[in-house]
C-alpha cells in the first residue's frame, strides 16, 4: 500500500461538519432565503416519520376518517395500537426472531471480515491481487442470482426455515463488503508496528490479537452497524428461506404480509412499523459517527 | 511439522479458509449453477437452449424490463440532483449536523418499513370523500382533484421510485458532503472575492472537484435500482404496470415455480450489474497503484 489514502478509509477530515458560515455579509437576503429552503426541506423529509409516529398513537376511529395531521390539530392519543400489535400481530415474537437473526449475523460478519481482511492485506501470496479484484466484483452481485440454487441446497441440507440458514446466507453475502471495508483500514496501520512485533518474535496470531484487533475497533464498529442494519432490514432472504417455519416470522416479513390484509386497520400496522424502525433509528442516532464512516468507507457498494 | 517454506505459503490460505468457503458456497457456486439452470426448462431438468432468454425479452416481460429501465435512469438521477442540492446547501447553514441527521434517518429504515410509511403519503380516496393521504390532502388545498398515486400508470412508478429516493438520499448526501468539504475553502473564498456568484462557484469549482464522488453516487444508486424488490412487492406487488424484474423473479420462483425463467431473469440482473463491477474494478486498481 502506498501513502495515498485508499477509498476504504476515512480521509483525514471525513465529514467534519465544521461551521462554515460564509464570512462576507453582503448577501444576507440570499442567505436568509437559503436558510428557509433548508429548513423547509428537512421538515418535509422528516414528515413521513412524524406521520408514522402520530398514526401509531391515534385511536382507530380517527385513523379511518381523517389524516394523521389531525392528531396535531385535535390531540387525542392512545396506546391501544401498540397493545393490539403486540397481542394480535405477534410483534414481540417477530422482533425476537429478527434479533436472533441479526445479532449472530453481525458478530460473525465482523469476526470473519477482520480475519479475511488481515490475511489479504498483511500476507503476500500468489493470487492476492486476483482475490482482491474478485472481491470488488462481488460487492455489486445482486442477491437474486443466488436464489434458485440455494433454495434447492437449503432444502437438501435441511436449512430451510431455520435461523442458522439465514445466518449462513447473510454472513456469506455480506463478507465481501466487510473484507473490503476493513482491508482499506488495516492497510493504513503503520508497517513499523508489524516489523517490531515480528522482531519481538510475535506469532501471526499474536500480532493479529494485539495489534490488528485493538486498532481496528472503530472500523469494526462501523461494519457492525451496517451488517446489523442490513440483516434487520432484509426482506427477500427471510421471505424465501423462512417459509414454512413454525417460528414467528421476522419483522420485515410480518410487516410485508400485514400491508396486504387491512383487517387490523392502519393503527396497529403503524405501531408495529414504529416498533421495528425504533431499533435501527436509535442505533444510527447514537452511533452516527461510526455509521457515517461505514457509508463513506464502503461507498463503492452502498 | 511442515517445512518452513510450505508453512509460509499455506498460512494465508488457512486464515482465509472460512471466509472463502462461505463466499464460494453463498455466492460463487450459486452464480455458476444459476447460469446452468437458465438454459433448462421450468423444472430444471431438460436443456432448452436460449428459450428462457427469448421469453425474458418478449411479450409482457418487455413492460417489466421497461420499468427497470425507468428505475435505472430516474432513481439515480433524482437522488443525485437532490443530493447535490442538500450537500451544497447544508454546507452553508449553521445547523448542518441536524440537517444531515434528518436525511440520514431514513437510511436506517428498511425498504419494507419505508413502503409502509409511505402508504400514508399516497393513500387515495375517490374525489368528494375526505382525503386521508398526505399528498392528496395537499392537492385538495389547492383545489386539485386527488391522484391515485399507486394506480395511475407512470405516476405510480415514479411514486415508488420516490420512496427509494427518500430512503437513500442520506447516503448520497454523505458521500457528496464529504467531497465538498475537501474542496479548498481558500480557493472558493478567493473566487468569491473576485465577484464570482454562488452558482458559478458551484458549476466551475465545486462540481469538477467532486466528479469522482458523483460517479460513486451514481454507481451505488444504479445497483440499488437494479435489485429493487421490497418496495414493489409491498406497495403494488407488481400490479398496475409497476412490476420490476426482481419482483417478477420472486413470482416465477414461487407462484409458478418456473426455475428456468427465474434463473434467466437472475442472469440478466447479474449482467446488468457487470458494467458497474468493471467501473469499480478500474477505480480500485487506480487507487491501489502507488
Amino acid at each position: 500500500m502506498s501513502e495515498t489514502i485508499p477509498q476504504g478509509v476515512p480521509a483525514p477530515r471525513p465529514v467534519a461538519f465544521a461551521r462554515t458560515v460564509p464570512s462576507s455579509g453582503g448577501r444576507t437576503g440570499a442567505l436568509r432565503w437559503l436558510v428557509h429552503a433548508v429548513v423547509a426541506f428537512i421538515v418535509l423529509w422528516f414528515l413521513p416519520i412524524l406521520a408514522l409516529l402520530l398514526s401509531s398513537l391515534r385511536p382507530q376511529a380517527d385513523t379511518a376518517t381523517s389524516g394523521w395531521w389531525m392528531a396535531l390539530v385535535r390531540p387525542s392519543y392512545t396506546a391501544e395500537n401498540y397493545l393490539l400489535a403486540l397481542d394480535q400481530l405477534r410483534i414481540a415474537g417477530s422482533l425476537g426472531t429478527s434479533l436472533a437473526i441479526a445479532i449472530p449475523t453481525t458478530v460473525l460478519v465482523v469476526l470473519l471480515s477482520v480475519i479475511g481482511a488481515y490475511a489479504l492485506v498483511r500476507m503476500n501470496f500468489a493470487g492476492r491481487t486476483a482475490l482482491s479484484l474478485l472481491l470488488v466484483a462481488l460487492l455489486v452481485t445482486p442477491p437474486q442470482i443466488t436464489l434458485v440454487p440455494l433454495l434447492r441446497l437449503y432444502n437438501l441440507m435441511g436449512l430451510s426455515g431455520t435461523i442458522p440458514g439465514i445466518w449462513l446466507y447473510q454472513v456469506g453475502f455480506t463478507l465481501p463488503f466487510g473484507v473490503f471495508l476493513l482491508r482499506g483500514f488495516i492497510a493504513l496501520i503503520p508497517q513499523e508496528l508489524f516489523e517490531r512485533a515480528h522482531l519481538d518474535g510475535a506469532s501471526e496470531l499474536r500480532t493479529f490479537r494485539s495489534i490488528v484487533l485493538p486498532l481496528s475497533r472503530p472500523i469494526m464498529a462501523s461494519l457492525g452497524i451496517m451488517a446489523f442494519l442490513w440483516s434487520w432490514n432484509d426482506l427477500l432472504i427471510p421471505l424465501l428461506f423462512m417459509g414454512g417455519s413454525s417460528m414467528s416470522l421476522p419483522i420485515t416479513v410480518n410487516l410485508a404480509g400485514m400491508v396486504a390484509q387491512t383487517t387490523q386497520g392502519q393503527g396497529p400496522l403503524m405501531a408495529a412499523t414504529f416498533l421495528s424502525v425504533a431499533i435501527p433509528l436509535v442505533l444510527v442516532i447514537s452511533l452516527q459517527r461510526y455509521f457515517v464512516r461505514g457509508i463513506l468507507g464502503g461507498a463503492v457498494k452502498g | 511439522m511442515l517445512p518452513l517454506g510450505l508453512g509460509r505459503t499455506a498460512r494465508p490460505w488457512v486464515w482465509l479458509l472460512l471466509p472463502i468457503l462461505l463466499v464460494v458456497l453463498i455466492l460463487i457456486y450459486p452464480v455458476i449453477a444459476t447460469f446452468a439452470t437458465s438454459l433448462k426448462d421450468a423444472r430444471a431438468e431438460a436443456w432448452v437452449g436460449s428459450e428462457n432468454y427469448r421469453w425474458a425479452f418478449s411479450g409482457a416481460m418487455l413492460d417489466v424490463v421497461g420499468n427497470n429501465v425507468l428505475w435505472l435512469i430516474a432513481f439515480p438521477l433524482i437522488t443525485l440532483v437532490l443530493a447535490l442540492f442538500t450537500a451544497t446547501l447544508f454546507d452553508k447553514v449553521r445547523y448542518e449536523p441536524l440537517a444531515i441527521m434528518v436525511v440520514i434517518l431514513p437510511t436506517a429504515i428498511s425498504f419494507t418499513e419505508g413502503s409502509v410509511i409511505w402508504t400514508q403519503m399516497y393513500s387515495f380516496q375517490p374525489a368528494g370523500s375526505p382525503q386521508i393521504g398526505t399528498l392528496n390532502a395537499v392537492l385538495g388545498l389547492f383545489g386539485v382533484g386527488p391522484v391515485p398515486w399507486l394506480i395511475q400508470p407512470v405516476v405510480n412508478n415514479l411514486a415508488l421510485i420516490f420512496i427509494a429516493v427518500w430512503l437513500q438520499l442520506g447516503i448520497a448526501t454523505l458521500i457528496l458532503s464529504s467531497a465538498i468539504k475537501n474542496v479548498g475553502a481558500e480557493m472558493i473564498e478567493a473566487a468569491r472575492l473576485d465577484g464570482a456568484g454562488e452558482w458559478r462557484i458551484f458549476r466551475s469549482m465545486i462540481l469538477p472537484n467532486i466528479l469522482p464522488s458523483v460517479l460513486v453516487v451514481l454507481t451505488t444508486m444504479i445497483i440499488v435500482a437494479l435489485k429493487v424488490f421490497d418496495i414493489v412487492y409491498v406497495m403494488t406487488n407488481g400490479n398496475f404496470g409497476t412490476d420490476v424484474i426482481a419482483n417478477r423473479l420472486y413470482y416465477e420462483l414461487f407462484a409458478v415455480s418456473n426455475l428456468g425463467h427465474a434463473s434467466a431473469i437472475a442472469v440478466i440482473l447479474l449482467f446488468s450489474a457487470l458494467p458497474i463491477a468493471l467501473v469499480n474494478i478500474f477505480q480500485f486498481r487506480a487507487e491501489a497503484r502507488p
